[in-house]
């Protein structure tokens, strides 16, 4: 589950072709262009692969860390079969975070370093991870959501030019289709059931509205940093469109369970004459806070990475037992 | 100590800012490829890699991770660094290969000159 790159807007573009062999360059991007993937042992600029990392990587924490607000409530799942249910999404999350270390790791930075990074929080992860699930319908809420969201940004993605994280994606989103029905059936149980079921789905969906927001990140500041990752197909779409299609697609659907969403400027503008006409109008997130939390200090931060450590620092002797010193890292295939 | 919404996180009493030795190359051990055989008959198929200390740990997460779901008949996982492979930079020694239409059952006209030969032949 995962929302879009955070890329940092205050990142100075200037340099990010410099240095490069100009025909290698272009037939790197002819090969984009004629809609062809890009193989981890070809010429890459060193910028595409810079993204690359960042992006899969970040995408690969964030199914580690999403899977912890959710794992709590294995415990807690009404019913046998929610639990096992929630216990099979969840491995599955894991599983895609292994799958997308391996498709980083093809671009050469080996999963310790990823691991190192994640857990002194030198690596960012998706934001909403951060916020605590009060109750069950909290953990409804992400199930159904923010997967929703995840599966917007991941079909997109799945359409860029880099074969290892493509082939993930596509992985990822056929497995994913199940998270999204799980959670869709939890929240209807929950509004179409008793009034205090249907209270706790409300407030549940009042606590995530502003993170579900934030989940596609800050508007892209359209720079020429932007475009030639759109160009290079690493981003695929700007984070206005990924927020303006989950409106799109799952404001009605909310509605249409008689809940409401806390935001009294959300509206679809019909006016055909208008230049927004088809698009959502809605109250600007906080972006303040965004910011703020995914830089460290957010309601959850802290715990988040304190159990990723704990985990780490506990499986290490087995891990060290097993480690085979005659052994030499090779980057993986595909 | 973390005070958590979860009480087993709570009862773990980790400290909020303790910090770890970072994680040496190869803690998480070397990568083997991984082929799925979805059912009997048909190719293994490629799906990625797992990391393993050993190819009976390889086989277990490669089992978790490839034939958690879906129909699985047989899984094969093979050493990253005894695969041997082609260059992608040398794509091009199989550019002329579909060309080769002597190679294909559709480059062989022959009703064409059975129907000739019979034509010539009641003129």
């Amino acid at each position: 589950m995962y929302g879009n790159a955070y890329i940092d807007p205050n990142e100075k573009p200037k340099s990010i072709l410099d240095g490069e062999d100009p025909i290698k360059l272009a037939e790197f991007e002819a090969r984009i262009a004629r809609g062809e993937k890009i193989e981890p042992k070809d010429w890459m600029p060193r910028e595409y692969r810079k993204q690359l990392i960042r992006m899969i990587e970040q995408h690969a924490h964030s199914e580690i860390i999403g899977a912890l607000p959710e794992g709590t409530w294995i415990t807690r799942a009404p019913g046998f079969k929610r639990k096992m249910a929630l216990m099979a999404k969840v491995q599955d999350e894991v599983g895609h975070a292994q799958l997308l270390y391996s498709a980083a790791e093809t671009l050469g930075k080996s999963r310790e370093e990823m691991t190192n990074d994640l857990i002194t929080g030198k690596s960012k992860y998706s934001n909403v991870f951060n916020y605590p699930a009060y109750t069950w319908a909290d953990a409804c809420i992400i199930a159904w959501l923010i997967d929703a969201g995840a599966i917007i940004n991941q079909v997109a993605n799945a359409k860029g030019s880099y074969g290892p994280y493509c082939r993930a994606l596509d992985r990822i989103c056929t497995e994913e289709s199940f998270h999204l029905k799980y959670g869709h059936d939890n929240v209807v149980t929950l509004a179409t059931g008793t009034p205090i079921q249907r209270k706790m789905v409300q407030e549940a969906l009042n606590r995530w509205w502003p993170p579900i927001m934030h989940f596609f990140g800050p508007s892209d500041k359209i720079s020429n940093h932007t475009e030639i990752l759109m160009r290079w197909k690493v981003k695929m779409a700007t984070n206005d469109d990924m927020r303006q299609q989950f409106l799109n697609m799952y404001v009605p659907k909310i509605w249409d369970l008689g809940l409401t969403v806390p935001d009294a400027n959300l509206k679809k503008n019909e006016d055909p004459d208008n230049k927004s006409g088809g698009k959502w109008d809605y109250t600007e997130p906080d972006w303040d806070e965004f910011k703020r939390v995914i830089n460290g200090d957010g309601p959850c931060n802290a715990e988040r990475l304190a159990v990723r450590r704990m985990a780490e620092e506990r499986g290490r002797w087995v891990r060290e037992a097993l480690m085979n010193k005659n052994e030499k890292y090779v980057l993986p295939l595909a | 100590m973390i005070k958590s919404l979860d009480p087993r996180i709570t009862r773990e009493n980790i400290e909020e800012n303790y910090t770890i030795a970072p994680l040496v190359p190869m803690d998480n051990w070397e990568t083997y490829e991984a082929f799925h055989q979805k059912k009997r008959g048909d190719q293994h198929m490629h799906v990625g890699i797992v990391h393993a200390p050993n190819p009976e740990m390889a086989l277990l997460f490669a089992k978790d991770q490839y034939g958690r779901r879906g129909v699985t008949a047989n899984i094969w996982v093979v050493k990253t660094s005894q695969v041997f492979c082609t260059e992608y930079e040398d794509q091009d020694m199989f550019e002329t290969t579909p060309e080769k239409v002597y190679r294909e059952a559709g480059g062989y006209k022959v009703m064409d000159k059975i129907n000739k030969y019979k034509k010539e032949k009641n003129a």
